[in-house]
């Protein structure tokens, strides 16, 4: 009996160890109910402010087309419009060039190639060669996940400099010859949709990559060898098998790429040209309710009425993703409710 | 012994933190924040490079952040000073409680620059410009622009007008000079930091707009004389009151300034200023300064900031794109530091 006492695995808490678990606990559930409780205050501080203008204007805020500080006409219905469609559009040139990234990525094409290089060499098993195609992964994966680290208005610089000279030439060919078609219904001035949502595309592909490769390498081996045992080619495996089993993963990322891309501020100001038209034309210049923002909040400041209407776009910019999210989720769980027990 | 040793890098550490950071503030130097008007930039961070080079331990910040920021944060008490060219409404400065007092520092021309390939020789009538900004003319071939073109090979392209996206005083000193020129401008846009375009892709600050010029063929904009030197674009010759074309300078600006007196509040406008061999959109800016400053130390550095500026300052301003002020005008200001003094 004494010697069970004195055992260090079965002895009593001693009162510090009691008093810091306390702590800790009810430190770790103050940080979680002051986050809900911030949340909670910011949309009730922006409603707050919202207030005068919501009274004023009311839902033709919403479906009103002018933006006219002087005259105190106020409309969004071109930034909601602008702000949807540059990030569908973003969201289409990420989510295949991401979930690309992660198939290269998690299926070991690179890790092959680089196995094939070494063995020209002959050196593809010596111990300081034979790590390099994983490492070669790594590292490439880093390399994708940095892009998220570059400030936005670099993007924005870049697109200035880089993109838009780019594309200028082949956007103005498709206007020239297939002007007919809707989407290349305009003259490409410069800034506008196509380039603020290439960038954009760019700044989400990250996300997307970084969560569609968990996905991709979370699938269970058993499912990968049982379909090459019934005799699918790699490509099959991948498309029929492994693809449809993350999607649920895959999809959850592009929930969160296409909420980044709804919030996305300074590159948009920069790029999207700041036109308050609502237009399908890829090339023409359009809004989005973050620059709005971006564009209008600096010198609002004593104007409460100003305030007020930019409070308003906020707001709605604030639905506009919690129904995205919202959304997502839901579909999310539809979606992977048929999977469940395959892990 | 490898952990003590990791602990007392991290305290080295964090104690050298935190000298950096409180250093800074404590340090013996005066620090002035300015803020505002894109316009005067290049010049006035010029100016306060050397003078915070001559004088030990003082540090002058000032952020280019646009005439109707500037304004708004001499209202909010935010900076030690602002800057805008669109000088300051009675309404504005009620709101001041501290008072203030401008103080124009150079004066500048808005030239509308220009991207258009084999065209280095552009003249604008008054009727074409206005029309431009209006969005009536659309092509770079119409006949109100080829009419005063002769000679010249104008390609049918649409003209991509690229305005301030931002409250600006460069857009209200220009939207104040087609408010005077045409009835049509003046009722429908009208005279604003930040009016409603009809046309044109919007950039932030004289620095955007410049680039958006210079990145996109037939485009065609407004901003400052020194942005558009710099940046080496074409600038086209306006058409002014006495129905002369005249190309912007230095020296056309400052024809067009010598025709105006300086008001004891000294806000002096020229939206279409006189005779023959003005430029026609020439503009004052201005520094905002406060009536009072609660320190002593502040209120001297900045009245040697504002000597500096209006004597050896004025001497750089021409190489910069800035038109230097008329002696006349330098005596009023210098005048008016007077107006400053200590006090809560």
């Amino acid at each position: 009996m004494d010697q069970y006492k004195k055992s260090p695995i079965s002895r009593p808490p001693t009162l510090r160890e009691i008093v810091t678990d306390l702590v800790f606990r009810y430190t770790c559930l103050a940080f979680a109910w002051l986050t809900i409780a911030v949340m909670c205050y910011i949309v009730f501080e922006i409603t707050w402010k919202a207030g005068p203008a919501i009274q004023e204007y009311g839902f033709g805020f919403l479906t009103s087309q002018t933006w006219d500080p002087n005259t105190k006409e106020f409309g969004i219905l071109p930034e909601i419009w602008g702000t949807l469609y540059s990030s569908t559009l973003a969201l289409l040139i990420g989510s295949l060039f991401g979930v690309s990234v992660a198939v290269f990525l998690s299926e070991g094409y690179l890790g092959n190639f680089v196995f094939q290089v070494l063995k020209l060499f002959g050196v593809q098993f010596h111990r300081f060669w034979g790590k390099m195609p994983a490492a070669a992964e790594t590292a490439l994966k880093n390399l994708v996940e940095l892009l998220a680290a570059i400030p936005s208005v670099v993007y924005g610089l870049w697109g200035i400099f880089v993109v838009i000279p780019l594309m200028r030439d082949s956007c103005n060919w498709l206007y020239e010859n297939m002007g007919w078609f809707p989407l290349f219904g305009t003259r490409f001035e410069g800034t506008g949709m196509l380039p603020a949502s290439f960038v954009l595309a760019i700044m989400i592909l990250p996300t997307i990559s970084a969560i569609s490769r968990d996905a991709l390498v979370a699938v269970p081996p058993k499912l990968r060898e049982a379909s090459y045992g019934l005799g699918a080619t790699r490509w099959e495996t991948i498309l029929s098998v492994i693809l449809p089993t993350a999607s649920g993963g895959i999809f959850g990322g592009v929930v969160l790429a296409f909420g980044r891309a709804l919030g996305e501020t300074m590159a948009l100001a920069m790029l999207v040209g700041n036109v308050n038209t609502i237009k399908v034309s890829l090339f023409s210049p359009a809004n989005t309710l973050a620059a709005l923002l971006a564009n209008n909040f600096q010198e609002a400041g004593s104007d409460e009425m100003k305030v007020g209407v930019l409070m308003y776009a906020g707001l709605v910019l604030m639905a506009i993703t919690l129904g995205v999210n919202v959304i997502g989720a839901l579909i999310l769980q539809r979606a992977t409710a048929g999977l469940k027990g395959l892990n | 012994m490898k952990n003590t040793l990791f602990k007392l890098g991290t305290y080295v550490a964090l104690a050298a933190v935190i000298v950096a950071t409180t250093g800074c503030g404590s340090g013996s130097g005066t620090k002035l924040q300015g803020a505002g008007a894109s316009f005067p930039a290049p010049l006035y961070t010029s100016w306060f490079k050397e003078f915070s080079k001559s004088h030990k331990g003082v540090q002058i910040d000032y952020q280019s952040v646009g005439s109707g920021t500037g304004v708004s944060s001499v209202i909010d008490g935010t900076v030690d000073f602002g800057a805008s060219d669109a000088a300051m409404k009675e309404d504005e400065m009620a709101k001041v409680e501290r008072g203030v007092q401008l103080l124009p520092m150079t004066a500048g021309a808005i030239v509308l620059a220009y991207n258009l390939d084999g065209v280095d020789q552009l003249k604008l009538s008054r009727e074409a410009y206005v029309d431009i900004f209006l969005g009536k003319i659309e092509k770079w071939n119409d006949p109100k622009i080829a009419a005063t073109n002769e000679g010249v090979n104008l390609p049918d392209l649409d003209i991509n007008v690229v305005v301030r996206s931002d409250s600006s005083g460069t857009t209200y000193v220009f939207t104040q000079h087609l408010s005077t020129i045409s009835k049509e401008f003046a009722e429908s846009p009208g005279t604003n930091k930040a009016p409603n375009w009809p046309v044109g892709t919007k950039s932030k600050g004289n620095e955007g707009v410049t680039t958006s010029l210079a990145q996109n063929p037939g485009s065609i904009g407004y901003v400052e004389f020194g942005y558009a030197m710099k940046a080496k674009l074409a600038m086209v010759t306006l058409e002014n009151k006495s129905g002369e074309f005249i190309k912007p300078s230095i020296a056309s600006a400052q024809a067009a300034l010598a025709g105006v007196e300086m008001p004891a509040d000294l806000i002096a406008w020229l939206p279409d200023p006189e005779g023959k061999e003005s430029y026609p959109i020439v503009t004052y800016t201005w520094i905002i300064a406060y009536k009072k400053y609660e320190s002593e130390e502040k209120l001297k550095v900045f009245k040697e900031l504002i000597q500096y500026c209006l004597t050896e300052g004025q001497k750089s301003s021409e190489s910069l794109g800035y038109i230097p002020l008329p002696e006349t005008v330098v005596e009023k200001v210098s005048a008016a530091l007077d107006n400053i003094t200590v006090g809560k």
